[in-house]
């Protein structure tokens, strides 16, 4: 097992160094000179040439990269030119809301999508099944920015029930320790908060996990099917077990392999889809931050934003893949 | 005599009732109710697309700020936006720029990733090695932001985004089509081809690349699905389509701040994007369960 995790970690060295070297490219592939582009046409020539230097263009490009490199190894992600902060110093926060966006929909995207495909496996070609897997099929086709203005359309501005947009109550404010704010409220006894910031996160929740219910309820049906049909189920029913307990008790265990896959993919998947959730439901995540970046041509935090959420996103894929290895000994590691 | 002539009018009549594949994939299909329910979504669009201009009751970019953000009516179907321009005639044009962008995107990537994979596959070694790897690195960007990344550094523009959106599916039809070719090239026709002293190119281009096409049509199909998706999201964050061009995904992002006042023009361009892309889905579905049905798995 050791073995096997360490010569995945060694597969990625690779991966992680071309990740760097797209992200470096990010600032040195801009047509023209970078720092103009930048600064804009009206920036003076002094302030073109402090940039420059301060972005280290006037070295040799291999040499760029090393620094670069370097800077990365010692956890100096650069300066924002916006804000003029430490880009490590600032993103803990933003990436705390993602994290926490992102955990609350794939509980609600597990939740709901294995249950339906469950159910729909169940009761296969019911009206249940039908509409079911109509609704995945949307699902997988609905732009969850679409979605993201309809839910806001509904349920904020039309029913009034969840607030539109942010993540906390303006007025009242939560006072952040971990910056994840569930917790933070809890931490503080503050139901009250607590609540509030529960209602912010169920609009973004819902259309950041509708990818992957859709996607888990297609998959745990296809994959409950397969196993619904083996022997070790039909020996259970004929020894007289209810079908609940065929279901969630024997056949889930077994089914639940690709789906482990799916759920793994998925999350990953969730990074990128939060940033058009965090546009639109102006939630302070790491997606928010990099489109905000790109609205002020801040180079060095889309190049940083991209580098942790592609980093982010690789981790996750590699936990899972050690994951289903650790919980189906089936799979051998080579 | 009479009965050898017999015997041969059995072998013919045999040979006509055999079907191609091709033949027996389209009778798969033809079965397949959703699958021709979708095939029918992205005839309607693809229709549209070529029609919109003609059949348009308004001009894309008429302008008339007394009837702006007027509801739906049987003068202005989909209504009106901020600017008193005719939603339903914009979305008809946005038809041909979404159709546009998501074949030309996967045409791109298909032919691209295709060419990366079959020389990958074919030739294995480190050329396979350093392709490999280099859609291992794409693959560990999650897709929209990867797509970000190439218009950040191309800058903002229609051209761009389907630049951005090629590039990034480049390594999904490249890994289809390796996984293919490995498998391909050991069957005994490839070898008989190399015994006989045929060349690798003319090995790759008339035996490997016919018997590899199957899945990059269908998996361009729902590629295109994917790419419609992704044209509008860049459109949608302001880095695809510029103003006035009816894209759909930047008409919902010009509707946002009339959510409350005028919903309808963010409603029917959500509408149109959704429908084409279960349209796309659809038939994607279809034609993988008619023609590849292992690709499922």
């Amino acid at each position: 097992m050791l073995h096997y995790i360490g010569k995945r970690l060694l597969h990625l060295i690779p991966v992680l160094l071309g990740m760097t070297f797209i992200v470096f490219l990010i600032i040195r592939a801009i047509p023209g000179d970078p720092a103009q582009v930048i600064l804009g046409q009206q920036a003076t020539a002094e302030a073109v040439a402090a940039l420059r230097d301060k972005l280290g263009l006037n070295n040799p490009w291999y040499i760029q990269y090393f620094d670069y490199l370097k800077g990365i190894l010692t956890g100096d992600l650069g300066e924002s030119l916006r804000t003029r902060q430490g880009i490590v110093t600032e993103v803990w926060p933003y990436l705390a809301a993602t994290f926490e966006l992102a955990i609350f929909a794939m509980i609600i995207a597990v939740i709901v999508g294995m249950n339906a495909g469950i159910v729909s496996a169940w009761f296969q070609n019911s009206w249940f099944d039908y509409i079911a897997m109509v609704i995945a099929l949307i699902g997988v086709s609905i732009p969850i920015f679409w979605l993201g203005l309809m839910e806001q359309w509904i349920f904020s501005v039309k029913l009034g029930w969840l607030p539109t947009s942010g993540r906390e109550e303006v007025r009242d404010p939560v006072s952040a320790i971990t910056h994840l704010y569930l917790i933070d409220t809890l931490m503080q006894g503050r139901f009250d908060q607590f609540v509030v910031t529960l209602k912010h996160l169920i609009l973004p929740g819902i259309a950041l996990a509708t990818i992957p219910t859709a996607i888990i309820a297609r998959m745990t049906r296809a994959s409950m099917l397969e196993v619904m049909r083996s022997d070790f189920v039909r020996t259970a029913r004929a020894k007289g077990q209810k079908m609940f307990v065929v279901i969630y008790k024997h056949a889930l265990k077994n089914a639940l392999i690709p789906v482990l896959t799916i759920v793994g993919l998925q999350t990953g998947m969730l990074l990128g889809g939060a940033i058009l959730t965090e546009t639109i439901f102006s939630w302070p995540g790491i997606g928010r931050y990099i489109y905000e970046a790109i609205g002020y041509r801040d180079y060095p935090v889309i190049q940083s934003g991209i580098l942790i959420v592609a980093f982010l996103f690789i981790m996750i894929n590699l936990i899972v893949d050690i994951l289903y290895t650790v919980i189906d000994s089936r799979i051998k590691y080579n | 005599m009479s009965e050898i002539a017999s015997k041969t009018s059995i072998n013919l009549a045999q040979e006509d009732q055999v079907v191609g594949p091709w033949k027996e994939a389209w009778r798969s299909f033809r079965k397949n109710k959703s699958a021709l329910v979708g095939t029918a979504i992205v005839i309607f669009f693809v229709l549209l697309a070529i029609l919109g201009p003609f059949i348009a009751p308004q001009g894309i970019n008429d302008q008339n700020l007394s009837q702006r953000l007027l509801p739906p009516s049987s003068e202005f179907w989909f209504g009106t936006d901020d600017l008193g321009r005719d939603i339903f005639s914009r979305i008809l044009h946005g038809a041909r720029i979404s159709l546009t962008v998501g074949f030309f995107a996967v045409v791109i990537s298909a032919a691209a990733g295709s060419f990366l994979g079959i020389i990958a596959g074919y030739y294995g070694k480190w050329i396979d090695t350093i392709i490999s790897r280099i859609f291992d690195i794409m693959l560990a960007f999650p897709s929209i932001l990867l797509a970000i990344a190439v218009v950040s550094i191309l800058g903002p523009s229609l051209r761009n985004a389907l630049i951005a959106i090629a590039i990034i599916n480049i390594p999904n039809f490249g890994r289809l089509i390796r996984s293919r070719v490995l498998s391909i090239k050991e069957e005994e026709y490839i070898h008989a081809a190399k015994a006989i002293g045929m060349k690798n190119a003319r090995i790759l281009w008339r035996h490997i690349l016919p018997n590899s096409m199957t899945p990059v049509i269908v998996q361009g199909t729902l590629a295109i699905a994917t790419a419609i998706i992704e044209a509008a999201a860049l459109g949608f964050l302001g880095l695809g389509a510029e103003a006035p061009q009816p894209e759909w995904g930047k008409m919902l992002a010009d509707a946002r701040i009339f959510l409350l006042n005028a919903p309808w023009a963010m409603i029917f361009p959500g509408l149109a994007i959704m429908l084409t892309v279960v349209g796309f889905n659809l038939m994607g579905d279809g034609l993988r369960d008619a023609l590849d049905p292992k690709m499922k798995s």
